[in-house]
């Protein structure tokens, strides 16, 4: 009999995938239009890439739309390899907002780096793509298909200044170690595959628990295995200690733009594919990933933050606080993990709410230094940003603020993060995790006081004032306004985290839940 | 009915700092003016509270329960309450609000008088970054009224955080040469404190939800679970609360921090730090780890150690204090030894001690507010805080002799001055429950002469020895201005204390009974309707408690 496989593809299909596809086709709009334009237009491709994330908002408002008039919680796309839920959506609105922002932070970054070139902005795009695809994966051949999309995307972006060495090197070494972690994550995928006979979410989760528990509540050696190598690649995408030391290199030689970037965006597209893989697919076996997430955000957060503490160039820096807020997110995981009762929630709202606060703070923090950057002058170093109160006040105190607001005083958007991270470890009774986890944060104050102390008290060694295009400034302002106002009314974004977690009806939360 | 007094007292410096934001900072004296006035204005909004509360000073206020699915308002401890439970943050149940007691109040009153004056001071002091200097103390204004004044836990904790920030600023950009370890020592040491604080937080909050089923911050809604947490947890929480605490007070182990940043802070910075923020450790104790955890402090051994710590951060500071060749360092330890009387007074734990303990916080940011202020002065002129320096200064200041000498023995405790009622009620308080402990901390106040005396006899006395000091110039009407109203507080205070007495007597004896229970206690003699002279006149009555009888479980 002959098959049509159209048959299997649906109007809504389409509908649900319209984000990605406007991205796409945007992107291979610049690719095209580069070649027409001028030198001195090439501010243009940034436009378009600009106006193609508002494109793909305004698409993700429809599927969002039509989501709430369907009154299901979720909608599974092509053949069910891919879930377009509430959790989905949280996740696609972060990668826009984070794109966008680094847009803005790039055209006038590109410019004096003499790098201007299409491809940039639409790799930009490419890359959401991929994330889109992991955030809304069900089936692991989809999700890993989106990861690598996103990751080959990032190491061209890492090694965009083909005259920099730095840049050379670090995308070598990014693109070495995460073809290496990505393979060890594909063999993880293979034997679960084995184990399921499905490359489903849903049933690969199924057949895990039944075969548990005809084993008595004991994992097959063969699973443990398979949760051993996914949960290596997926601790590698997050930049978790001990899968971290591509993070400061790569964060050090990237296009700051991109470093900003691959910090907020590609860092929550990984802990997309985390929380899908971890409480979706592997969730059977959250007895034995709850103790190794234990051993592995102490060992993030205590690496991190004393490798934090004497760092002297910005971007390194910020790498190193970057891993640093994985080891505290990872705790919200935990707390979720070893909870028996719905109150380990606040654990997965931790983690949302983190990875939406981050995304401004940080991208804040790299669109200050990333205006430090002058034909002269790399900008990237302590001592660059010393006495910007100077050069640049406006700026020199937004900075201050993302750099409060990263070290989780409130009343700014980063303490949030941390609040409901803290929040969860009580409520689950983990008193000795939440103290080290708090003491942390004081080591996290210092390295970041110790930019403020730079910035704010020391003398300008080079006192030309700081010239801030439009661009930038809109980044900065955006980036500044929702770290204040997050902080100061958080309430209409902890209803958002709560809406897109379906408050514990979500079928990758609500299992876990008894 | 809402009164909003309280919300205007807080938010008129927070105000003034944001017209601040709009003003060119070259016209230097324009923001000057514009800060001074804001400055007032912040004194004066708050000036109505004093006839109001005096009015109701011994009616019940209001507490906020949950019954029957709403907040409702029942008689309780609290006035001028502004706000409802849980409007703020409704998921997490944070609210908006405000309300104050006797102690609060006193503490607002000193928080927006102290605020004006060291405003004031900082007129030539501050020549650099005139207009963020003027931004980041109004904020730091508005952040510590709002420690005062927050009956919500979560806003209290914001408030408690986000005021180290514009101190921390203070001191790192207009501090002295060594600002920058000053600064950061602060911020670490504080917040390590208060990290450890919001985990007890949320302990407690947990607690209320598991008890009532009702999440919220609301103080007293709080205060009606938290005693009933048992020893074994609460032991942990009130050390949580006690490292932050102590560690803003501070008290003796914990005390590194203050003498880097009181003297790399600039003199307003010195002034508020140790007439009001060292007072929020104190109020924290008072409002917090009393009423939350009865059990634990009334546990022998831990108020053996409270007390024990308060009696060597008396006589520890003092002693410091002698040996210092840094006027401001030297002023900077005596706060230690004055603050180890107001912890005394509160682990004393009876109605006697912890009023004298509350006046003694009040009279330690009028004294040592005005020693900063001195010092500050001197070091305008010559740019040096080495006693060594000086000498004979009597001779060419006669104006700033005089105040300083009313000042040092009002920080002494010289009787008809404020010091010596503070610290006669906490060792009365402290009598009545242990002699030892008494007779201990009285040193302490023998020390303090020496030091305070000390100093002035090599700083003003004789002649003046040093050729730089001949052509000092006496007290501007500004500076004087700066110590009029302390000196009126400090005479007040130590002439006729009885209204001060008489607006704390309800929340302390309210306290002291949440402490104690049903116990028959000294509540009933307290000197609260006693003049200074009747206090004087007659002795203490030697009432011995036994005191470890309850709270052990």
């Amino acid at each position: 009999m002959q098959v049509s496989i159209a048959q299997f593809f649906q109007r809504s299909d389409y509908l649900m995938s319209l984000p990605m596809i406007l991205l796409t086709i945007f992107a291979l709009g610049i690719l095209l239009i580069d070649l027409m334009l001028p030198d001195d237009w090439k501010w243009a491709n940034a436009a378009t890439a600009f106006v193609g994330v508002l494109f793909a908002t305004a698409g993700l408002i429809k599927v969002q739309i039509a989501l709430g008039e369907a009154h299901r919680q979720m909608v599974p796309a092509f053949m069910n390899s891919m879930v377009i839920d509430r959790f989905a959506i949280y996740f696609w609105y972060l990668f826009l907002a984070g794109a966008a922002v680094a847009i803005l932070m790039s055209v006038h970054y590109m410019d004096v780096e003499r790098e201007h070139h299409g491809e940039f902005y639409a790799l930009i795009l490419f890359s959401v793509v991929g994330m889109m695809c992991m955030a809304s994966g069900w089936d692991v051949v989809l999700i890993f298909i989106g990861l690598e999309l996103m990751a080959i995307s990032t190491y061209v972006l890492v090694g965009f200044l083909r005259r920099d060495r730095r840049s050379n090197e670090a995308s070598l070494k990014y693109l070495l170690l995460g073809a290496f972690s990505s393979g060890i994550f594909a063999y993880g995928l293979s034997l679960l595959y084995g184990l399921a006979g499905s490359t489903n979410l849903v049933i690969i989760r199924q057949r895990l628990a039944q075969q548990m528990a005809a084993a008595g509540d004991h994992a097959d050696p063969v699973a443990v295995l398979a949760l051993l190598t996914v949960a290596t690649g997926l601790l590698f995408k997050i930049a978790a200690v001990p899968f971290h030391q591509w993070a400061p290199d790569a964060y050090e030689g990237a296009p700051t733009s991109i470093t900003g970037f691959m910090s907020v965006a590609v860092k929550s597209a990984a802990w997309a594919m985390l929380l899908r893989i971890l409480l979706l697919g592997l969730a059977p076996l959250h007895k034995i990933w709850v103790p190794l997430l234990v051993f592995v955000s102490i060992a993030t957060m205590t690496a991190a933050n004393l490798a934090a503490l004497t760092q002297n160039n910005l971007k390194r820096l910020l790498a190193y606080s970057s891993i640093a807020h994985v080891g505290y997110m990872l705790l919200g995981l935990i707390a979720f993990g070893s909870a028996n009762t719905p109150s380990g929630v606040d654990g997965i709202r931790g983690i949302l709410i983190y990875l939406l606060v981050y995304t401004f703070m940080n991208l804040g923090a790299f669109a200050v230094i990333t205006s430090l950057r002058r034909r002269d002058v790399i900008g990237d170093e302590i001592d660059d940003i010393a006495g910007l109160f100077f050069r640049a006040p406006t700026e020199s105190v937004l900075m201050l603020v993302f750099l409060l607001s990263l070290a989780g005083i409130p009343p700014l958007a980063g303490f949030w993060g941390k609040y409901f991270i803290f929040l969860s470890l009580i409520e689950t009774g983990h008193y000795v995790l939440a103290s080290l986890a708090v003491l942390y944060a004081v080591f996290g104050l210092y390295y970041y006081m110790r930019i403020a102390n730079a910035m704010l008290m020391r003398q300008a060694l080079d006192k030309e004032p700081l010239k801030i295009g439009g661009s930038m400034a809109a980044a900065l302002g955006v980036t500044a306004l929702a770290t204040l106002l997050i902080g100061i009314y958080p309430e209409p974004f902890i209803r958002a985290v709560d809406w897109s977690l379906g408050l514990s009806q979500h079928p990758a939360i609500a299992h876990l839940v008894k | 009915m809402q009164n909003h007094i309280l919300s205007i007292i807080l938010f008129t410096p927070l105000v003034g700092a944001i017209l601040l934001l709009f003003v060119p900072k070259e016209s230097k004296d324009a923001i000057r003016w514009i800060a001074n006035l804001v400055a007032l204005a912040g004194f004066i909004v708050s000036l109505p509270l004093v006839p109001w509360f005096w009015v109701q000073r011994f009616e019940p206020g209001v507490k906020f329960v949950f019954e029957a699915g709403q907040w409702v308002q029942r008689p309780g401890m609290f006035k001028f309450v502004d706000g409802i439970p849980n409007t703020w943050i409704p998921s997490i149940g944070a609210g908006y609000l405000l309300g104050i007691d006797g102690i609060s109040f006193l503490l607002i009153m000193l928080t927006t008088l102290l605020g004006w004056v060291s405003i004031l001071s900082s007129w030539t002091a501050i020549q650099e970054r005139v207009k963020e200097y003027y931004i980041w103390f109004l904020v730091l204004q508005t952040g510590m009224l709002g420690v005062f004044m927050a009956l919500d836990f979560f806003l209290f904790f914001v408030f408690w955080e986000a005021m180290l920030v514009p101190m921390y600023l203070l001191i790192g950009i207009w501090g002295g040469p060594r600002k920058l370890y000053a600064a950061i020592k602060f911020f670490l040491y504080t917040l390590l404190g208060s990290v450890l604080m919001l985990l007890a937080i949320l302990f407690l909050y947990f607690n209320h939800h598991s008890v009532t089923g009702v999440y919220t911050f609301c103080l007293t809604a709080l205060y009606e679970t938290a005693p009933k947490i048992p020893f074994q947890y609460a032991i942990w929480l009130f050390l949580a609360f006690f490292l932050g605490f102590a560690i803003k007070v501070p008290m003796f182990p914990f005390h590194t921090w203050l003498p880097d940043a009181h003297v790399e802070a600039p003199t307003a910075g010195s002034v508020i730090l140790a007439g009001v923020l060292l007072k929020m450790g104190t109020y924290g104790f008072i409002r917090f780890a009393l009423p939350f955890f009865p059990s634990v402090v009334m546990n022998s051994k831990v108020r053996g150690w409270m007390i024990g710590l308060s009696i060597v951060g008396i006589i520890y500071g003092a002693l410091v204090s002698l040996m210092q060749k840094d006027m401001k360092k030297l002023v900077a330890y005596s706060s230690v030894s004055h603050l180890g009387f107001c912890t005394l007074g509160i682990f004393v734990l009876n109605s006697v001690g912890l009023s004298g303990s509350v006046l003694q916080q009040i009279n330690h940011g009028i004294s040592t507010g005005a020693l900063f202020l001195i010092v500050g002065i001197l070091y305008e002129r010559r740019h040096t805080r080495e006693i060594a320096e000086y000498g004979g200064i009597s001779n060419v200041m006669p104006v700033y002799a005089t105040i300083t000498m009313i000042m040092f023995l009002s920080s002494m405790g010289l009787p008809l001055l404020n010091g010596f009622v503070g610290e006669f009620t906490i060792l009365q308080g402290a009598f009545m429950e242990n002699r030892l402990w008494a007779g201990l901390s009285v040193i302490g106040v023998i020390l303090a002469a020496a030091y305070l005396l000390w100093l002035y006899q090599r700083v003003f006395f004789g002649t003046v020895t040093n050729p730089k000091n001949e052509k000092l110039t006496d007290l501007t009407p500004r500076e004087v201005l700066t110590f009029v109203p302390l000196l009126i507080m400090a005479f007040w205070i130590g002439l006729y204390p009885k209204p001060f007495f008489q607006i704390l007597e309800q929340p302390v004896n309210q306290i002291v009974q949440d402490v104690r229970g049903s116990e028959p206690n000294v509540m009933a003699k307290t000197p609260t309707h006693k003049s200074v002279d009747e206090i004087t006149q007659t002795s203490p009555p030697a009432v011995e408690v036994p005191v470890a009888a309850k709270g052990k479980k």
